[in-house]
């Protein structure tokens, strides 16, 4: 398949950049596959329709962008009170010292780094394999790029009941770091694990996270994007889901100058349950892109993708949600919402909702809106004592429950509402309204 | 209390004068009542006063114990004492009606140095006021007004009055949707808020609210201005005749 020429430039200079990683052991092989993906589909560019709303010069350029270190100040660190395992990542290197033990009853945690050098591995039947299957029908180069090149990452496996939850803590230190890290986590049947992420990582960040949960396994899932202001990230998230296994993700995204966020889900077994949530907070230069594939080829299961951003002063918002229910999928029950707020006339969300559908007794509904605060509500807030700007953020905080609702534990749901509301108390639309 | 003096009101995108010249003085305690025809100008006096966007203020005053209410932005209106019960509550999605409730009454205080209020204080005080008006706890947990029948709405508008306890109270056609029972639990909602402090703005098209809420001073509007005042039988007479003989009377 000829490849057009600006891709086949694209990757060239790209590839040139990069260091050839360390070629050992089953992770050698798994490498060298992700690679020929990626000469065969070549880098994205705008031309691309899946990249038609949000331009991918600055994840594709060979030099990185810089990107400013963000100080939080005396902020508390997001999960800081909750009892949890740390792994922590600065600029994308891993951070012995300030990581924890990575030993947990439940679970084996190994790094990437240091388990693909092995002849054999439990990873090699999952590391860039749901990559591989993601591809179809739409190529994903950035995370082939990833499997070819992530230079470490965490492998997880669950066999039973976690005590606490893992929690990959990413720290941005250098103004041009370029990190690519690609995390495994394996759940066997009837495991539980819930994975904690947050941070800004690097300048530039990309991740892949594949996941396979064996049946009735439980995966749950929180991701803080970290508030640097200049940050560019793309991450992937592929999971294959056997019968009446489950999956729940949150994303928080405030601040960030380009973010595109991938989730590719197959719901593989019988009543399986996959519940994808963002809430994302953007003032001036800041495009967001959530762009969402999940499949139905199994009966009875569940799928729910709620997405709510806030936008002002220009901020850029984008939704590519698709539904694809395989002929198998009867009784499938699917769900999509993707929803704007635009504080100013500036700012701009680009939706593309899909439903694709080949079972017949199936129930899919999808929706998605882009609308200015309501001034009414505003009013009657503002007649009751209510500040305007404190009438607004509660108006706001109102317009994301949806998607906060989604996470299951309560204390990290309150935790994130009042970070949120932090948030809205230090911005506002500068037009007004 | 309130007075209101020589107020020209006009919409603001359309050249539409709503208000042309209305004088009205309530003095503390005291409650009063302005009838009038559709469209002669009562829910826009109401709107205005609160602070509403959308209408320009031509000409004229309108001062709340001598503060003018006019350059004030609505949450400061709130905060000096004005209060306006809405004809149509809005429904607000995803704002508990008790966070609501505590973030308004907290605010005023807050604006007014006064201290605020615990969470156990403000739960005592709202269970005490909501049980008066027959509101049960399922209906403080709900959003806003969502899903709220008409009678529930008013009675909430009222339990936000009986929580802020404002000096000047609006009630804007508080009676439109209403059952008798309703109208009735309302009223007696309202009843007990009276006392020497607190004055009362009833806006209503019917004589019946009257009956349960008696006021002091009847004003008929009509094109934007008061056109009559007189005691509580102005009220009946409209009941009996109509405004038709009144503004026949009044040209």
């Amino acid at each position: 398949m000829a490849m057009a020429k600006p891709k086949e430039d694209a990757l060239a200079a790209r590839l040139q950049s990069l260091a050839t990683p360390d070629a050992r052991g089953w992770l050698a092989t798994a490498r060298t596959e992700a690679l020929a993906r990626l000469q065969a589909m070549g880098l994205p560019t705008r031309r691309d329709e899946y990249w038609r709303y949000t331009d991918p010069a600055a994840l594709n350029a060979p030099d990185v962008p810089a990107a400013a270190r963000f100080d939080a100040g005396d902020e508390v660190e997001p999960f800081d009170a909750m009892d949890r395992l740390r792994i922590v990542f600065v600029d994308g290197v891993f951070d012995a010292e300030a990581s924890d033990d990575l030993t947990l009853s439940g679970v084996r945690i190994e790094r990437l780094a240091s388990a693909g050098a092995a002849d054999i591995h439990w990873a090699q039947g999952l590391y860039g394999v749901l990559e591989a299957r993601g591809h179809s029908p739409v190529a994903r180069p950035f995370a082939a790029l990833n499997s070819a090149f992530a230079t470490d990452g965490v492998l997880i496996h669950v066999t039973g009941k976690v005590a606490k939850p893992v929690s990959v803590v990413y720290l941005h230190e250098s103004k041009t770091s370029d990190a690519m890290l690609h995390h495994c986590v394996k759940l066997d049947s009837g495991a539980e694990l819930t994975l904690l992420e947050n941070g800004p990582a690097a300048a530039r960040f990309n991740e892949v996270l594949e996941v396979d949960l064996a049946e009735g396994a439980s995966f749950h899932h929180i991701r803080l994007q970290g508030r640097a202001h200049e940050r560019r990230a793309v991450t992937h998230l592929f999971a294959r889901l056997a019968q009446k296994a489950e999956l729940r993700s949150f994303t928080l995204t405030a601040n960030g100058r380009l973010t595109r966020n991938e989730a590719v889900i197959e719901l593989a077994g019988a009543e399986a349950l996959a519940h994808l949530a963002g809430a994302a907070v953007g003032d001036g230069d800041f495009h967001h892109d959530d762009t969402i594939f999940v499949t139905h080829a199994a009966p009875a299961c569940e799928s729910r993708q709620v997405f709510k951003k806030v936008l002002m002063n220009g901020a850029v918002g984008v939704f590519q949600g698709k539904i694809l229910v395989r002929q198998a999928a009867q009784k499938t029950d699917g769900y999509q919402i993707s929803q704007s707020l635009l504080l100013d006339g500036d700012s701009q969300f680009l939706a593309k909702p899909e439903l694709e559908i080949y079972a017949d007794d199936v129930k899919c509904s999808h929706g998605s809106t882009s609308g200015a605060i309501d001034e009414t509500a505003l009013f009657y807030l503002q007649s009751r004592g209510v500040p305007r700007a404190a009438a607004q953020g509660l108006l706001v905080l109102a317009f994301l429950a949806e998607a906060i609702g989604e996470i299951a534990d309560e204390t990290i749901g309150e935790d994130i509402r009042a970070r949120l509301e932090h948030w809205l108390a230090r911005h506002s639309a500068k037009a007004g309204q | 209390m309130l007075e209101i003096n020589n107020l020209h009101v006009k919409l603001q995108e359309e050249d539409k004068v709503i208000l042309s010249g209305v004088d009205l003085k309530i003095g503390p305690g005291e409650v009063h009542a302005i009838m009038g025809p559709n469209g002669s100008g009562k829910s826009t006096l109401s709107y205005v006063l609160a602070g509403r966007d959308g209408y320009q203020v031509t000409e004229g005053s309108a001062r709340l114990e001598g503060a003018e209410l006019l350059e004030m932005e609505p949450e400061a209106r709130a905060a000096a004492g004005l209060f306006l019960a809405f004809q149509y509550p809005v429904e607000i999605p995803g704002v508990g009606n008790m966070t609501f409730l505590r973030t308004a009454v907290n605010a005023q205080k807050k604006s007014r140095g006064e201290p605020e209020l615990s969470a156990a204080e403000f739960l005592k005080l709202v269970r005490e006021k909501a049980k008066a008006l027959k509101i049960d706890a399922e209906m403080l947990k709900r959003p806003v007004n969502v899903g709220f029948s008409g009678g529930e709405k008013k009675r909430n508008e009222i339990l936000q009055m009986a929580m802020l306890e404002p000096r000047m109270c609006i009630l804007d056609e508080t009676d439109s949707g209403l059952d008798v029972d309703a109208m009735k639990l309302v009223a007696d909602g309202v009843n007990a808020l009276r006392g020497a402090g607190r004055s009362f703005l009833v806006i209503t098209h019917y004589q019946r609210l009257l009956d349960h809420i008696k006021p002091d001073f009847v004003h008929i509007m009509a094109a934007g201005r008061i056109v009559r005042t007189g005691g509580p039988e102005l009220a009946l007479e409209v009941e009996a005749n109509g405004y038709a003989d009144i503004l026949g009377e009044v040209g």
